[in-house]
C-alpha cells in the first residue's frame, strides 16, 4: 500500500474511489486532481432533468464539500496535469508544481467529439455537451432560440432533441447512420423511440449526412448531402465521445482507444491505473471500453481494492438508463453483435422490452418503462443460464419467476 | 430541519439533518452514511439506494410506486415489507425523527 494516491480527473471515479479508500482504512495522503472548477458532480442529468431546471447543481454533487475536508483528500479544483513523469513518479501540474505520487489513477474521463471545422464546426452556437459549463451556456442558448438542429440520433443527440422540444424549439435530428440508435440499440428500440420523436412533433433525419453548417459568424442552418437546407439557430452535435488519453499517451503507457488495463485496472506502468471512460480493460474475453457510471463505479471499486494490495478483477456489467419525453428506459448488457431479438410487449403498448440473443446467450435487454424486464434480463445475462425465448414474448408470463429461478438457493 | 436516524451495518447511528423536500437518499450521501451508493443520482433507475424503514414511520411515507415496486424486487440485499428506495423518500416536517436501516449490501 503505498503512502499517497493521486487521481488525475475529479468526477465519478475519484469521488468513488477516494471514499472507498477511506472507508476501506487506507491512511496515506489522497490528492485529486480536477480541471473543472467543481465539485466532483453526476453527468447523466445535465441532458436530462439538470438541462431542464428540474434539479439544482447541489444535487448534482456527488458528496459536499465538507466530505473532502472531513475524508482529508485533498480536493484540487481548476487544477490542469501536464504531464506525468513515471521515471520520478511525479505529475507536472500547469505553472510547474509537482505532485510525487506512489499509485497514479487515471480517471480523464472522455470528451465530446466535436464537428469539423471545415464544415462549419467553429461557428457561433454549434455546440456539444459534456461539462456542467457547457450544460450552463447551453441552458441559455436553447432558452433563446427558435429551432435546433441536432447531428447524431444516440442517447444524447436524443435525450436533448426531447429537452429542446420540451423548451418549445422546433426539433430537427439528423443521423448520418441508415437509423437512429444504430450503434446501441436494435430496429425494434429504435423504432419505438422514432415514432415516440415524432409524436412529439420532432423531425427525424435518417441516412443522411451532412454537407456542411451554414452561416457568417453564427450558425443559420445545414445543408444535407440531399441538398437540403434545414434552417436553426443553434445546432448540438452529438456524435460520441472521444476518451481523454493525451497524458497517458505522452507519458509512453499503452493506450488504443483508452488507456489500456489488464482485468485489474493496471495499466502498463504497474503503480499506473485508469478507470471509468477514459480507461479500455483487456480480459481473456477481449476488451473493452465503457463510458457510464456504474462502469465508473464498478472500476473505482476494483483501482481501490487492489491499491489496498488486493487482487480484485473487473467484471463488466454494463447497464445504462436514458429518459426522453418522460419514458424510462433501462438497459442491461450489450446487444452489439447480436443474432436474434425477442420482443416483449403489453397489449396496450405501455411497456415493452427488446431481448438481444447471440448464438444461445441472452446479451442484453432494452427495457421501455418496464423496470421487470431490466432487473430480470439483468440476472439472466449474469447467470449466463438458457433463457425460454417463447416465455419471454409471452408478456402475461411473470418474469419475476424466470429470474428467481436462476438466483443461488439461499440456504436457511 | 428535519433529522434523519441511519443505522448502518456494524449498529452504529448516523444523525443528519435535511430539509423539506430532500430525499433520505441525498441527505445520506451528504452526511456521508456509509452503504447507499445510489449509482443513478436519485432516478429511480437502479436499486442501490435500499432502505429499511423503521416501524411506525412507514405509514408517514407515501405509499410505494409501481416503478418503485419493481425495482424493489432487484434490492442486493432482501426485499422486507419495510423496504423503500431512499431517493423516493421525500422530506417533510411529518418525518422528523425518521429512522431507517441500512442494508448490508447494494448488490
Amino acid at each position: 500500500m503505498g503512502r499517497k494516491v493521486v487521481i488525475v480527473g475529479a468526477g465519478q471515479v475519484s469521488a468513488t474511489l477516494a471514499a472507498k479508500l477511506r472507508a476501506d482504512g487506507y491512511d496515506g495522503g489522497i490528492t485529486v486532481l480536477g480541471d473543472e472548477n467543481t465539485l466532483p458532480y453526476q453527468r447523466p442529468p445535465l441532458s436530462k432533468a439538470y438541462l431542464l431546471g428540474k434539479q439544482a447543481m447541489a444535487q448534482l454533487h456527488l458528496r459536499p464539500a465538507a466530505f473532502y475536508s472531513q475524508a482529508q483528500i485533498d480536493l484540487r479544483l481548476g487544477c490542469r496535469a501536464i504531464a506525468i513523469e513515471t521515471g520520478v513518479r511525479v505529475v507536472r501540474l500547469q505553472g510547474d508544481e509537482v505532485i510525487p505520487y506512489d499509485h497514479l489513477v487515471l480517471a480523464t474521463g472522455s470528451a465530446a467529439r466535436s464537428w469539423p471545422a471545415a464544415l462549419g464546426g467553429t461557428l457561433e452556437e454549434v455546440r456539444t455537451l459534456r461539462t456542467v459549463s457547457d450544460a450552463d451556456s447551453l441552458s441559455l442558448a436553447l432558452r433563446s432560440a427558435g429551432s435546433i438542429l441536432v447531428i447524431g440520433g444516440g442517447y444524447v443527440g436524443l435525450e436533448l432533441a426531447s429537452v429542446a422540444r420540451t423548451l418549445g424549439l422546433a426539433v430537427t435530428v439528423v443521423e448520418a447512420q441508415k437509423r437512429i440508435l444504430n450503434r446501441v440499440a436494435g430496429e425494434d428500440t429504435a423504432r419505438y423511440f422514432r415514432t415516440l420523436h415524432v409524436a412529439h412533433g420532432i423531425r427525424i433525419v435518417e441516412g443522411m449526412g451532412i454537407r456542411r453548417l451554414l452561416g457568417g459568424g453564427r450558425v443559420e442552418g445545414a445543408e444535407l448531402e440531399n441538398g437540403e437546407v434545414i434552417a436553426c439557430d443553434l445546432v448540438i452535435v452529438g456524435i460520441g465521445a472521444i476518451p481523454s488519453t493525451a497524458l497517458a499517451v505522452a507519458a509512453g503507457l499503452e493506450v488504443d482507444d483508452g488507456v489500456v488495463t489488464d482485468e485489474f485496472c493496471r495499466t502498463s506502468d504497474p503503480v499506473i491505473w485508469a478507470a471509468g471512460d477514459c480507461a479500455r480493460v483487456r480480459t481473456s474475453a477481449g476488451s473493452i471500453r465503457l463510458e457510464s457510471v456504474g462502469n465508473a463505479i464498478d472500476q473505482a471499486e476494483t483501482v481501490a481494492a487492489n491499491i489496498m494490495g488486493g487482487e480484485r478483477a473487473y467484471r463488466p456489467r454494463p447497464w445504462f438508463w436514458t429518459e426522453q419525453h418522460g419514458v424510462r428506459m433501462q438497459i442491461a448488457g450489450l446487444s452489439a453483435g447480436h443474432d436474434e431479438t425477442v420482443l416483449r410487449r403489453t397489449s396496450d403498448g405501455s411497456r415493452s422490452s427488446c431481448w438481444y440473443f447471440r448464438k444461445d446467450n441472452l446479451i442484453a435487454v432494452d427495457a421501455i418503462n418496464d423496470a421487470q424486464a431490466f432487473l430480470a434480463g439483468r440476472r439472466l445475462i449474469d447467470s449466463g443460464m438458457d433463457v425460454d425465448r417463447a416465455a419471454i414474448g409471452n408478456p402475461s408470463f411473470d418474469l419475476r419467476n424466470l429470474a428467481k429461478a436462476t438466483l443461488p438457493e439461499i440456504s436457511s | 430541519m428535519i433529522q434523519v436516524h441511519f443505522t448502518t451495518q456494524d449498529g452504529s447511528v448516523t444523525s443528519a439533518v435535511g430539509t423539506d423536500g430532500e430525499s433520505v437518499m441525498e441527505i445520506a450521501r451528504n452526511n456521508g452514511v456509509h452503504g447507499i451508493v445510489a449509482e443513478c443520482g436519485g432516478a429511480a433507475m437502479c436499486a442501490t439506494c435500499h432502505v429499511y424503514v423503521s416501524p411506525g414511520w412507514l405509514a408517514r411515507i407515501p405509499p410505494v410506486s409501481e416503478f418503485e415496486d419493481e425495482l424493489l424486487e432487484g434490492t442486493g440485499a432482501p426485499r422486507m415489507e419495510n423496504s423503500r428506495l431512499g431517493c423516493q423518500i421525500k422530506l417533510n416536517d411529518t418525518l422528523d425523527g425518521l429512522e431507517v436501516t441500512v442494508p448490508a449490501s447494494q448488490y
